[in-house]
């Protein structure tokens, strides 16, 4: 079914090498993204200058200075010709300035990144690992209590609100507890060198929190393979020879488990990137998601427009991860475009 | 249509594992039953009695949606109760007179978070069901469409699901100016991709079953097709997608409120709650952070108990296994 699907899409024939049509895709997904987001924001009927200097100033300010400041932010150009522009200047890495935080987009956006890689590469390897472990603990032990603990666990983990976790994991461990620093990436007054220690303690609560995020759907579908592997004509095989239960999960049935896990936990990337908003809002954490927040209430338009791109790359570059580990496991699907929900 | 139960196992078999079910929150597997020793293909139904198989799901399904019910008329009935102050009574722990507590301006969390559970529902609700159409016609476009619309909508589709959903909605939220309605709409617009792509699928395979080739060919207008006979084919898939949209765009509006782009801060919600218990985590006040969230947590929860079990009663060769 799936062929047919793909080939009412393009005949075979016609296919480009798979790096091309991946960067083709990629170049066709950011435009489109950077012309979405344009629009959205030059529709908002919320005033950038006001936003940025206050309603106070706004009234205050002389009309010159406020027309120069319209001008600034290009308040009243068509949106085709700002996006016109705008493309002219981005295609040579120019992003813009970013009106919240004074200096380039790229910049801003580039250093956020820096410090929201870690995060974000943190809790994937996490919940990847976290949600291999529980999904074939569960797979093995199918049908006994333990199974149904560790899936109520992750039923009600996809169901909670990964703030709410957030703010619980904050008050227990950080305030009641007073394990972990309350917030920041760096102890609060300290300014330049921070020792590379401190910054992981700052980051161990909010990427623990971040990695829940990606847990329940890895486990539960890595609990399925397991069922399905163990039940497999060659386990049978093994399992006559006289392996144990755990012998046989490692030198046969993780083999099969751990590159779906991997590639499951690649392709999270949007819903982690989206929990990551949140998370680092929580823990006041400053990278990406936090600075989309800020631009997003002050009205930074050109610094939105920067997120919103740098989070399309990082989700495309997640499934593409994905992808080429799938082609690594299953020779068959090498050069398809892998979806998973 | 007489399938046996063999062949339409193995054609449930062939499906790539939960293709029926849209995200996250509902990957859960349809079969939790154990390969189990000395089982032979003749064995005797598990459970027997008045709550077993179909019975107990619909029994559980109706229950879960009576206590949604429920929440949503008391969240409507203590809606002007939950903004009353008493500072009288500030920051007090849960207790029989307030049992979800009061939080700094003596305002009872339970009548606050009743309402902000309403509140939640019927934007989440509303979004979902608008979004659940767009996933509708936008597969029926692309299945009925030709190849052309097919790849507008698998465009679309990429392109959606290219954008976390949460940048995403930040960004409709900020373009509508905030507010009840940028939440709305916002949820709307970005929670068909992965429905559309289960009902695309399916009515791209049910177009491929002889009875509904032969139609085209017989003058049958593509509105006709889509109206009686593909429609009707979706239906319980959309049903169940449906059902299972409800969460994420609950969950996803309470989120957008928690950052400040949703409903408004006088407003008593789920996400306004949160982020005001933020400033009294270190005051010791719990109760304002964790009872509002488990409250939320149930909602969601009941929500994909519904789900599941519509799952389970529509599609049946599961039940008795």
């Amino acid at each position: 079914m799936a062929d047919r699907m793909r080939s009412r899409l393009r005949p075979p024939q016609m296919r480009l090498p798979f790096a091309v049509r991946m960067a083709l895709r990629l170049v066709t997904l950011l435009l489109a993204v950077s012309f979405i987001t344009f629009l959205l924001v030059g529709l908002s009927p919320i005033d950038p200058v006001q936003a940025n200097v206050g309603q106070a100033a706004v009234a205050t300010m002389s009309p010159e200075r406020r027309a120069m400041l319209a001008e600034h932010w290009d308040v009243g150009v068509p949106i085709l010709e700002r996006y016109a522009s705008w493309l002219g200047d981005a295609v040579h890495g120019d992003l813009g300035e970013s009106l919240r935080f004074g200096r380039p987009v790229v910049e801003v956006v580039g250093e956020r990144l820096q410090s929201s890689a870690l995060l974000l590469g943190a809790s994937s390897l996490i919940s990847g690992v976290v949600g291999l472990a529980l999904g074939v603990l569960a797979g093995v032990r199918a049908g006994t209590r333990l199974d149904r603990v560790i899936r109520g666990y992750c039923y009600v983990l996809s169901a909670a609100p990964t703030f709410w976790i957030a703010l619980v994991a904050l008050m227990v461990f950080a305030v009641y507890l007073g394990w972990f620093p309350v917030g920041f990436s760096v102890p609060i007054g300290s300014a330049g060198e921070v020792s590379l220690a401190a910054r992981l303690h700052h980051m161990v609560l909010p990427a623990a929190v971040l990695s829940l995020t990606g847990v329940a759907n890895i486990a539960l579908h890595t609990r399925e393979k397991t069922v399905d592997v163990l039940a497999s004509d060659y386990v049978r095989l093994a399992r006559t020879r006289g392996e144990g239960t755990w012998t046989l999960v490692r030198r046969h049935a993780l083999r099969n488990l751990v590159l779906p896990a991997l590639t499951l936990a690649c392709a999270q990337m949007s819903e982690i990137v989206g929990g990551s908003v949140l998370v680092e809002q929580v823990f006041s954490y400053p990278g990406l998601g936090q600075a989309a927040v800020t631009a997003g209430l002050g009205g930074d338009a050109p610094l939105l427009v920067g997120i919103a791109l740098a989070c399309t790359v990082l989700v495309f570059a997640g499934n593409l991860i994905a992808n080429l580990l799938y082609g690594v496991v299953d020779p068959r699907m090498k050069g398809e475009t892998l979806h998973v929900a | 249509m007489l399938p046996d139960r063999l062949s339409s196992r193995a054609a449930q078999a062939a499906q790539p594992p939960h293709a029926l079910q849209p995200d996250t929150l509902s990957a859960q597997p349809t079969h939790t039953v154990a390969p189990r020793e000395g089982r032979t293909l003749f064995h005797a139904p598990e459970r027997q009695g008045v709550l077993s198989g179909r019975r107990a799901l619909l029994a559980s399904a109706l229950i879960a949606a009576v206590v949604l019910v429920a929440i949503a008329l008391v969240g409507y009935l203590v809606q002007d109760h939950a903004n009353a102050t008493d500072f009288m009574a500030r920051l007090l722990a849960p207790s029989l007179e307030h049992p979800f507590g009061t939080d700094w301006m003596g305002r009872d969390m339970f009548a606050r978070t009743m309402a902000g559970l309403a509140a939640s529902l019927g934007v989440g609700v509303l979004a979902a069901a608008a979004s659940s159409v767009v996933a509708l016609v936008l597969a029926l476009a692309s299945a009925l469409g030709g190849s052309r619309a097919d790849a507008v909508v698998s465009w679309l589709v990429d392109l959606i699901m290219g954008v976390p959903h949460l940048v995403l909605l930040l960004l409709v939220s900020y373009a509508l100016g905030r507010g009840a309605t940028g939440v709305m709409v916002g949820i709307a617009l970005t929670h068909w991709p992965s429905l559309t792509r289960v009902l695309r699928a399916e009515m791209l395979q049910t177009l491929e079953e002889p009875y509904l080739r032969s139609l085209p060919a017989l003058g049958v207008p593509n509105w006709r097709i889509a109206v009686f006979h593909l429609l009707p084919h979706v239906l319980p898939q959309y049903v169940v997608g449906l059902i299972l949209l409800f969460p994420h765009a609950i969950l996803h509006e309470a989120s957008i409120t928690f950052l400040g782009f949703g409903l408004s801060p006088e407003q008593p919600a789920i996400g306004v709650i949160l982020s005001e218990a933020m400033g009294y985590l270190t005051a010791g006040a719990w109760w304002l952070a964790v009872i509002p969230g488990v409250a939320l947590l149930v909602v969601v929860l009941l929500f994909d108990r519904i789900g599941s079990c519509v799952r389970r009663l529509i599609a049946p060769e599961g039940v008795q296994l």
